[in-house]
């Protein structure tokens, strides 16, 4: 009777869709409706193509090892939302840089940020953080994950709300919250989806072998709690009508704007920083089969990063109506963060020491270093920006776009590449990867993409900054707006070159994993081979 | 319990308690007889990777 449970809760799901479309309040909810509907009812044909009726004579499955097949969706589903996300922000890039790229209604630039940013953050990210997290937990635990098929829930489930949400952005369904954009009932399938990764994961920590928890997985949960506290208190709406797209949230002026970008900050503090140093701190000491420099280090990083980041929010509201001490709080705070993550670069770089020679022949190596590096150089940036005379400047320029993306590209995208050229192999039962050249190719154009990208937006963020808040010997100002958005536009062009660059390693990255889970393997010279002699002239 | 008492309670009584928590928690890492065991557990994710029984 496989599936046959599973089978049944889809097609009523199915049937509660085509209701939902049926007596849908606005068209927007209509459209939503529709969308869920198909989706459900092509994954109930999917599954009943797989439910056996009669009890099969072959025997129950295998439960004793670690629960991989799920964490190989996760590798693939990363892979895949990673294209997307990369490609719509090359896309949007050309659209700032040349306005006729934006295609109405579906496609200008109000709906495809959002998509941008949702797929890169928790599509790619989010798949990322959940795959490696049951790799990681299972491990260092010595348990399989806990719950059976619930880990299965969480991925697809986790799906289905990426589809939700993304649909959602282009249809125009919007609660306008930065990085929370989706409307009430998405909001709550992501609950329901996050409260069984939450079971999932802290069941198997319980029924963990190992009696010390791995400092990892102080990471990986610290990660998952606070994303559900973040996520339930940001969301607090109360729908207009039951099968209506429209819901007012419970906030209002000030407090509104803080409750939001307490969020906000604390998505980057939380999902983008502690859950990829979870990854860190298993994937560099597995890839260089050497401990964490410190773990004591790693410690006192975890704490001091738990107890600093959740103030730092204020940062994105210097200068508004908020409260000046709530301001200078989140200023402070933000500055004191200089300390753990410091610490946690120290630790994640000298976790090499003694081992320096590996940079030469393993690019994988290679690529973690650069992105513990970017990890440094962004949280760097990060309380400088936050420094209130420095965000006089900053504030509301392209400056904050180039730091958002030293962070995300340099720190998450690399770290993530890493993971899953160390993971592919393991998973599949591979012997090595099908190219380490191709991984170093990875590496320089997605490096060189970043530099381009973030030396760009400075420059064009101080020169908007600058002539925003130039004055007149009269006290008038002296460019208008569209005298300044006008100056931007060779280093829009030059943005968008930096996004491709980014794109086209991901895109070698997609045919090396695509050749490595094949089996193949290519006949190349090893890394770091010495130099070819050349004769003398 | 109007808003000021809870304001004035969080930025003295609480800012010290979460002070003092964070202080111990450090202080704890650096216990006499750490250094072993935090080297042992270090070596978790290069033990062998199989799942026994």
């Amino acid at each position: 009777m496989k599936f046959l449970t599973e089978t049944l809760v889809l097609g009523v799901g199915a049937l509660l869709a085509l209701l939902g479309a049926a007596f849908a309040k606005d068209d927007l909810f209509e459209a939503h409706a529709w969308v869920l509907f198909f989706v459900l009812l092509g994954s109930t044909i999917l599954l009943m193509r797989k439910v056996e009726v009669v009890a099969s004579n072959a025997p129950p499955p295998d439960t004793s090892g670690y629960m991989d097949g799920v964490v190989r969706y996760g590798v693939i589903a990363t892979l895949f939302w990673g294209i997307v996300g990369f490609l719509v922000g090359v896309i949007i890039a050309t659209q700032l840089a040349f306005p006729d790229a934006n295609i109405e209604p579906w496609f200008n630039f109000g709906r495809m940020r959002p998509l941008h940013t949702s797929a890169v953050i928790f599509a790619f990210g989010g798949n990322a953080l959940i795959a490696t997290s049951f790799f990681v937990v299972q491990r260092t635990s010595r348990a399989r994950l806990f719950g059976g098929d619930l880990a299965w829930f969480v991925f697809w489930g986790y799906q289905l709300f990426i589809i939700l949400a993304a649909t959602g952005y282009l249809l125009g369904s919007t609660q306008s919250r930065e990085y929370a954009e989706p409307e009430w009932y998405v909001d709550i399938w992501l609950t329901i989806v996050w409260v069984a990764y939450l079971v999932v994961f802290m069941g198997t920590i319980v029924r963990r072998k190992e009696p010390h928890i791995y400092v990892a997985n102080w990471f990986y949960l610290s990660f998952i709690i606070t994303v559900a506290m973040l996520h339930i208190v940001n969301n607090l709406a109360v729908p207009a009508s039951f099968l209506g797209s429209k819901s007012f949230s419970l906030f209002s002026g000030v407090q509104d704007a803080l409750t939001q970008w307490w969020y906000g900050h604390n998505a980057v503090g939380f999902f983008l920083t502690a859950g990829f140093l979870g990854m860190m701190y298993y994937f560099v000491p597995k890839q260089i089969q050497r401990p964490v420099y410190s773990y004591r280090l790693s410690i006192v990083h975890f704490w001091s990063l738990i107890f600093l980041y959740i103030w730092a929010g204020p940062h994105h509201l210097h200068y508004t109506a908020l409260p000046d001490w709530a301001q200078t709080l989140g200023m402070v705070f933000s500055v004191m963060l200089w300390m753990p993550s410091w610490g946690g670069m120290i630790n994640g770089l000298m976790t090499l020491s003694g081992a320096w020679d590996k940079l030469r022949t393993d690019p994988i190596i290679r690529m973690m270093m650069i992105s513990i590096a970017f990890y440094g150089m962004s949280t760097f940036e990060g309380p400088l920006m936050a420094i209130k005379s420095v965000n006089s400047l900053s504030h509301y320029t392209d400056w904050t776009i180039g730091h958002v993306h030293s962070g995300a590209l340099g720190w998450n995208g690399m770290i993530t590449f890493a993971a899953i050229y160390y993971l592919v192999p393991v998973l599949w039962k591979r012997e090595r990867l099908y190219s380490l050249r191709l991984v170093n190719w990875h590496l320089w154009l997605a490096t060189l993409g970043i530099v381009v990208y973030a030396s760009v937006m400075w420059v064009s963020g101080i020169t908007q900054g600058l002539m925003w808040r130039e004055y007149d010997s009269q006290g008038y100002l002296v460019y208008s707006f569209a005298e300044t958005v006008a100056a931007l536009h060779p280093y829009y062009v030059l943005r968008t070159l930096g996004g491709l660059l980014y794109l086209s390693g991901a895109l070698i990255m997609i045919y090396n994993i695509y050749k490595t889970i094949r089996g193949d393997i290519r006949e190349e010279a090893p890394m770091g081979a010495p130099a070819q002699a050349v004769p003398a002239e | 319990m109007d808003y000021n008492t809870l304001r004035h309670m969080a930025d003295s009584w609480g800012l010290l308690y979460l002070f003092l928590v964070f202080i111990g928690v450090v202080l704890f890492a650096f216990r006499p007889g750490s250094k072993k065991v935090y080297e042992d557990v270090a070596n978790i994710p290069l033990k062998e990777d199989e799942l026994d029984g």
